[in-house]
């Protein structure tokens, strides 16, 4: 019968070596999973206590959780973004320098350059910004207030110390640049070799090969790592606890010295000191950057993976 | 040569040809630079000279004397060679202007933490002694490298053989649906931020131990080895995906069992750039600060215990020093630039041991 077809199917001898190696290789690609699940399960079971925290677990004005996180997700939202508008085209115009601007042989050294921005650790960044960024911004915002001041982002009165969410964004502007360069670059490198020639064939100069063929094929590329670096900003701890002086409010103005702080910068600055429930309400604003933070990653891998299957470059 | 001689006598009235535009000369953009650099330098001595501004602004001259090139090579490319011209000499000069503006922080970082970082980093007691019992002056970081040592060490511990094993079941092993999962969420999970790690090793270790207030370097690695795992698993599957069909096949034909075909030839085959995968992954996380913060906490003291007590790290004993200046505050300051020079300098050795280790041994593959 046709069983018996199926029945004489040639196998591997399993031998316990197979066994062992393949459970433990299995296990432990599931215990990632495992992680990450209990990442979530163990931050949930510790912050329920501050959902239902009295008021008086509040200082101030605040009388429930969601007060207290409201202008924190602001503050991290807000910061996220302004660095995210200064470091995207910069990285695009450094990812679009190393892939088709710079010579050949200079082009990989330039990137590790690149990637070296990766490797300084955030508690440099963060004094880095606090002793030579501030200081050095300071005077370009007293100019900025003198001349913009009508705008409402830039309403005085300025900061004394520079140290506001504008520079705040300047340093983590510069933190995401190093993962938003490597993945345009990758992605600009997957151009068809014969959309480029086909276009410079035409008689476009190199600007319009690159407007014709290289960013339209990206685009799906830079809205993914664009969010890649909004997560990495998103998360940001020790440059921002370092660099601001916060106040938890929701205050738009860029360079005053009333600025709107981050969930992960008030977690670092707060969690030696807290205790009893105060520990709890934090564990919950970690919670909540966890799940925005895990949201965009996972929307933007999805766009990259998608494009992969289309690109036919791998 | 006489007929040369006369065409090159007749021909000096411009070709008038519809298809051929002008063309600036070779060197132009050079020279056009170096021209609005200069401009800007004198209207910046003039400002000097004449007490407008207090000192000479180079930064200033560099930034406007670059914005007035990109407006001098547009103009001139526009009346020499064109609007499609223009637009892509401005273009390349905004691409490399965007380069060089991201280097701009990277040598300031630099040279302002080797600056600072040198009087306290050459003291005699910065690498033999701990913070215990100093007020002021003196004292190093020997607590904390050994904090960093065995913290970091203990997270290697934990991250290689999950995240080897998982690369291997990627690769080898790993089809349908969990294969999907586990490479898609490795992807998300490197995107997890630092502090969340920290505190949920934290939560962790709070339930288990039913300790509010715990804190110990073994968390700290737990953290790490969070932040690191994922890191581990991309770059050895990617090592992996390289080791070429033809000698599992061979190893296969030859009666080889799998575990050993794996053992034998594929992690022999892919152990330079596995290992320069981890340096990566080390240099990545023993920089990060905010998850030790949390778990490991902070002492003045050594603590040789990864499971008690509170243990110091190098970056949580930069931020330290510098948030908690005492008295004679400088000499706070000073550690905390020596102490990120340290790091740095830390960093620095893995990453170009890393990839020293990856073009020494790594297979030849062209592209």
């Amino acid at each position: 019968m046709t069983t018996t077809v199926a029945a004489t199917t040639i196998k591997a001898r399993q031998r316990p070596g197979d066994r062992v190696f393949s459970t433990a290789s299995v296990v432990s690609g599931s215990l990632i999973l495992a992680v990450l699940a209990a990442v979530a399960v163990f931050l949930l079971v510790e912050s329920l206590p501050a959902f239902v925290a009295p008021d008086e677990a509040f200082s101030g004005e605040t009388r429930n959780f969601w007060e207290y996180v409201g202008p924190l997700v602001f503050g991290t939202v807000w910061a996220a973004v302004l660095a995210l508008l200064m470091a995207v085209p910069i990285a695009i115009g450094i990812a679009l320098f190393i892939s088709h601007f710079a010579p050949r042989k200079l082009a990989q050294g330039l990137g590790y350059l690149i990637d070296l921005l990766a490797a300084v650790p955030s508690v440099v960044f963060g004094l880095w910004g606090i002793t030579v960024l501030a200081p050095m911004v300071r005077p370009f915002y007293v100019t900025l207030v003198e001349w913009f001041g009508w705008i409402p982002l830039f309403e005085g009165p300025v900061s004394g110390t520079g140290r506001t969410i504008l520079t705040v964004a300047v340093v983590l502007a510069v933190m995401i640049l190093p993962i938003i360069t490597a993945i345009c670059r990758e992605i600009f490198l997957q151009t068809p070799l014969l959309h480029e020639e086909a276009a410079l064939a035409l008689g476009a100069t190199r600007w319009e090969m690159i407007s014709m063929a290289v960013l339209p094929f990206g685009r799906p590329g830079i809205i993914s790592a664009s969010m890649l670096g909004l997560g990495r900003a998103l998360g940001e701890t020790m440059a921002v606890a370092m660099v601001l002086s916060p106040s938890a409010e929701v205050i738009f103005q860029l360079l005053t010295s009333e600025n709107p702080t981050t969930i992960a910068a008030n977690i670092a600055l707060n969690f030696p000191e807290a205790h009893g429930v105060g520990v709890n309400i934090l564990l919950a604003t970690g919670l909540i950057l966890f799940v925005v933070t895990l949201v965009v990653n996972m929307i933007a891998r999805a766009i990259i993976n998608s494009r992969k299957a289309f690109s036919g470059a791998n | 040569m006489s007929i040369d001689m006369k065409s090159s006598d007749t021909i000096i009235r411009p070709i008038t040809n519809s298809l051929t535009a002008g063309k600036l000369p070779k060197r132009s953009p050079l020279w056009i630079l170096l021209g609005s650099w200069l401009i800007t330098a004198a209207v910046f001595l003039v400002l000097q000279v004449t007490e407008v501004a207090d000192g000479f602004n180079l930064v200033g001259t560099l930034v406007f004397g670059t914005v007035l090139y990109c407006v001098a090579i547009y103009a001139l490319s526009h009346m020499v060679e064109g609007a499609r011209q223009a637009k892509d000499r401005l273009m390349t000069a905004l691409v490399t202007a965007a380069f060089i503006i991201a280097l701009v922080p990277l040598v300031s970082i630099m040279i302002t933490t080797a600056i600072n970082g040198l009087p306290a980093f050459i003291t005699p007691t910065f690498f033999s002694s701990s913070m215990r019992n100093v007020v002021g002056a003196g004292g190093g970081v020997l607590h904390a490298i050994t904090g960093t040592l065995l913290v970091t060490g203990m997270a290697t511990l934990i991250s290689v053989p999950i995240g080897l094993l998982s690369a291997i079941y990627l690769t080898e092993y790993g089809r349908g649906r969990l294969a999907k999962a586990i490479t898609f969420f490795v992807d998300v999970m490197t995107g997890v931020p630092s502090i969340v790690a920290g505190l949920f090793a934290f939560a962790l270790f709070a339930l288990l131990f039913n300790d509010p207030g715990i804190r110990f370097g073994f968390g700290g690695s737990i953290a790490l080895a969070v932040l690191m795992i994922p890191v581990v698993v991309r770059s050895s599957e990617e090592m992996l995906k390289l080791v070429p069909n033809e000698l599992r096949e061979a190893a296969y034909a030859l009666g080889v069992p799998k575990w050993l075909t794996i053992m034998k030839v594929v992690l022999p085959t892919s152990i330079a750039g596995i290992v320069t995968g981890v340096m990566l992954a080390i240099a990545r996380v023993i920089g990060e600060t905010a998850p030790l913060l949390i778990i490991a906490g902070f002492t003045a003291s050594m603590n040789y215990d990864l499971f008690s007590e509170r243990m110091m790290t190098l970056p949580v004993y930069v931020y330290n020093q510098y948030v908690s200046q005492g008295v004679d505050a400088q000499s706070y300051v000073d550690r905390a630039w020596a102490g990120a020079l340290t790091l740095i300098l830390i960093v620095m050795v893995l990453n170009g041991a890393a990839r020293l280790i990856a073009r020494i041994f790594s297979p030849k593959f062209g592209r």
